[in-house]
């Protein structure tokens, strides 16, 4: 990156105040800097309070951590988040045609467009899904699509989160505690609501729900317990959506039904929302080391009479590889030139591309294809000689497991300092609802800000804040 | 609702109430260390029979001394029963039941273990203790509070109720049988001054000295101390009061279910044949063979939900 000029989504190239943060700017010129950041010491003693902490894992005492909050919200205009939204949806429905399409009669691989291999040797194929026909027809019940943005008019995707995409319960409480701080930025900005998203949620859920259930589906979120990192998320879903929260521990399968063990005797479940992998989900069908899934799960799933959201093997998509075919996946099934850009990658299986990322090393971004939360990947711009010839190393090793892209000149927005605005970089992640009755984006989404000046790694994991994301009326 | 949440209600509001009570108990031995009647080690000794946890004590220090004991009581990780082992545990389980808890419980419960995680963090000084002490009570009082005033009254504030009281009465009943024998009815050592200390220490360790006036009067006597602690209708801390909670909150759950289930019964039983004694009928029986009958029915009434509720299966 270095020289290319870089677009702040507040300041433009240093053009003035972009219009959607105009109302906003005046607000927070009139503000006392002081009095702010009492209030964003407010803020961290709200979530504290609330609990929106994420574990640590690998420390002595299962540590709980407060991913740091930001007061200065992200904004994006009806118009943006319009055509960001068509892109969106013609993408969330390419990806379950496709997921149908690898778990039946593979016509993507007879056309030609993607090698066979790509698929029957990826590792998250999943072959006890071969044949299998979720309820509805639906795979991505929940996605998160990580977009970032290098101007005005630029968006790519950079990521497809179809498996279990986390996250959406700081979308909701930033959201929060900003009406709390400042109730006022809400009468003069007309900004689209997102607490409908459980609400949302569960309707979503229940309009999946298989054949057998009744009118009024029996939903559950299963989560592996207490200690996982996103704990906090999961009962903050089932509480907001009001249902139980299961760990394996409280299932089990009774007369071909998935059953949770009330005070009452055992219930039947009728979809059940796990924030679990597919590798744990079943002793029998998948990892017999699980203690965490169900026995027998998959079977009942394979019946038609429960719904498993996301499905598994929904995972393929998430797939940095198979990323760098969305374009052709678009087209392939919907007939229609893709909306949304992909970031060019190069895929290091190929030769004449691992021959090129390894001359250009110094300027790409190398990512695993399976890896994620920001580990495992090498940021050639800001890498140590060391890291590169580590990488160099791998990459002749083991070609196929990485993919390029070129360093994008990612946005940024303002964050609050000591020293007033500074600009950071941001990535966005809206999230999406799929049901036979149709796709729900909820506007708005969670805007994850690097602290660090220049860092381009926005993981929470990794040093990572959060912002309230606003998506305004026009 | 899940066996699990329940279990977890239940263990949550058990926490909290021992937590209180424990706070209660250091508050008292301190109360009797400062005023220097009686032997302070002999005190101690007592207080961590109370509490249950004497024998663990004894595993990790060799003496008792006011020092040691208020900190294993307070503090220590290495015992369960600690005042932050408690509110750590009753935290723990509400994260696990969150979806069951409403927000204010749930903030409430998260701010006691905020506030006990802060003040419990170094050894408190002495002149801090009176403060935390009474900081961490209130908190306690908070949690309850909120319990109070927003919980619906269903199946989850049953088993929460369930929970504090059983821990309640398992409580007081250990207080008693710590002390049973400055209550029996002698002749040569009534109006000592020994005594008087020691009616004083075991109202003050169920919070219970202006009750007591308000109720028997000024003079403080064995028979109505016994009375007051073990069958008096009104002292939210007998074993009557807590027992005929006990058994009201599993009869709400007895008709939200339709079922009639064994722990109901042992609950009706206790109330049937131990509750309904006279004071003379318990001196009777034995003071200290009652209070073990109690104890031992309590546990059995605890194991029993478990088993009625799915709790663990």
């Amino acid at each position: 990156m270095g020289d290319t000029p870089i677009f702040d989504e507040m300041n433009g190239m240093g053009d003035g105040i972009r219009r959607p943060y105009e109302t906003f700017n005046n607000w927070f010129e009139g503000e006392n800097p002081k009095e702010l950041r009492a209030k964003q010491r407010e803020a961290e003693e709200l979530f504290r309070l609330t609990g929106i902490t994420f574990n640590v894992y690998g420390r002595a005492e299962a540590e709980e951590r407060l991913i740091p909050f930001d007061l200065i919200p992200r904004i994006i205009s009806g118009r943006e988040w319009q055509r960001l939204s068509k892109g969106i949806e013609q993408r969330v429905r390419a990806i379950n045609a496709f997921l149908h399409d690898i778990y039946h009669g593979q016509e993507i691989v007879k056309a030609g467009r993607i090698p066979e291999e790509m698929i029957s040797r990826n590792e998250a194929f999943e072959p006890k899904m071969i044949g299998v026909t979720p309820p509805g027809r639906i795979y991505t019940h929940i996605v998160g699509i990580d977009l970032v943005r290098t101007g005005p008019d630029e968006f790519y995707v950079l990521e497809d989160n179809g498996r279990t995409p986390s996250g959406v319960s700081y979308m909701l409480e930033n959201r929060e505690t900003m009406l709390q701080m400042f109730p006022e930025l809400f009468s003069t900005n007309r900004v689209q609501p997102v607490q409908t998203y459980p609400t949302d949620l569960l309707k979503s859920l229940a309009a999946c729900a298989p054949a057998s259930a009744g009118d009024r589906p029996t939903v559950a979120v299963m989560t592996p317990g207490i200690f996982n990192s996103a704990y906090f998320e999961h009962s903050f879903l089932a509480d907001q959506m009001g249902v139980e929260l299961v760990e394996g521990n409280d299932l089990r399968v009774m007369d071909g039904k998935l059953c949770m063990r009330t005070t009452q005797g055992y219930k039947a479940i009728d979809v059940v929302y796990r924030r679990i992998d597919d590798d744990f989900l079943d002793p029998l069908n998948f990892n017999p080391e699980s203690g965490l899934g169900v026995p027998g799960i998959m079977d009942v799933y394979r019946s038609g009479r429960l719904t498993i959201a996301n499905a598994p093997g929904t995972g393929i998509c998430d797939d940095k590889a198979i990323y760098s075919y969305m374009p052709e996946i678009v087209e392939f099934y919907t007939g229609e030139k893709p909306l949304l850009e992909n970031v060019p990658t190069w895929r290091c299986a190929e030769p004449e591309a691992l021959a090129y990322v390894l001359d250009n090393l110094e300027e790409l971004v190398v990512k695993e294809v399976h890896g994620s939360g920001g580990y495992g990947m090498l940021i050639g711009p800001t890498a140590t000689k060391k890291d590169l010839a580590l990488f160099r190393r791998k990459l002749k090793a083991r070609p196929s497991n990485y993919i390029a892209q070129p360093t994008l000149a990612l946005s940024t927005v303002p964050i609050f300092t000591k020293a007033g605005l500074s600009p950071r970089h941001v990535d966005l992640r809206p999230y999406v609802l799929c049901s036979p009755q149709g796709i729900n984006i909820t506007p708005g989404g969670l805007t994850r800000v690097a602290l660090k000046k220049g860092s381009l790694v926005v993981n929470s994991s990794q040093g990572g804040g959060t912002k309230d994301t606003w998506v305004l009326e026009d | 609702m899940l066996g699990k949440t329940a279990n977890g209600l239940f263990w949550m509001y058990r926490a909290l109430e021992r937590a209180e009570n424990i706070a209660r108990l250091i508050e008292t031995g301190q109360r009797i260390a400062l005023t220097r009647l009686g032997s302070s080690e002999d005190e101690w000794r007592s207080v961590l029979q109370t509490s249950g946890s004497l024998d663990a004590y004894e595993t990790f220090y060799d003496e008792v001394n006011r020092d040691h004991a208020v900190d294993w009581l307070l503090r220590s990780k290495d015992n369960p029963g600690s005042v932050m082992s408690c509110i750590s545990q009753a935290r723990q389980n509400a994260r696990m039941v969150r979806t069951g808890l409403t927000t204010e419980v749930w903030e409430a419960t998260n701010a006691a273990y905020m506030v006990a995680k802060d003040s419990l963090a170094r050894k408190v000084p002495d002149r801090d203790m009176p403060k935390v002490l009474r900081m961490l009570r209130q908190r306690a009082g908070m949690v309850r509070g909120a319990t109070h005033g927003t919980m619906l009254r269903n199946d989850v504030y049953d088993f929460a109720r369930i929970g504090t009281f059983l821990e309640r009465a398992d409580n007081t009943a250990r207080i008693i049988d710590v002390k049973y024998y400055v209550l029996l009815p002698t002749v040569a050592s009534v109006g000592s001054s020994i005594d008087n200390v020691q009616w004083e220490i075991l109202l003050r360790s169920v919070s219970g000295r202006g009750g007591f006036r308000m109720a028997y009067g000024a003079q403080l006597e064995p028979r109505g101390i016994a009375t007051f602690l073990t069958l008096d209708r009104r002292m939210p801390r007998s074993l009557a009061f807590c027992t005929s909670k006990i058994l009201g909150n599993m009869n709400y759950l007895e008709s939200d279910y339709g079922v009639r289930l064994q722990s109901t019964q042992m609950a009706e039983d206790l109330q049937q044949r131990f509750m309904r004694m006279s004071i003379d009928d318990v001196f009777d029986y034995g003071l200290h063979e009652y209070i073990q009958k109690v104890l031992g029915d309590i546990a059995a009434i605890g194991h029993q939900i478990e088993i009625d509720y799915r709790f663990y299966e």
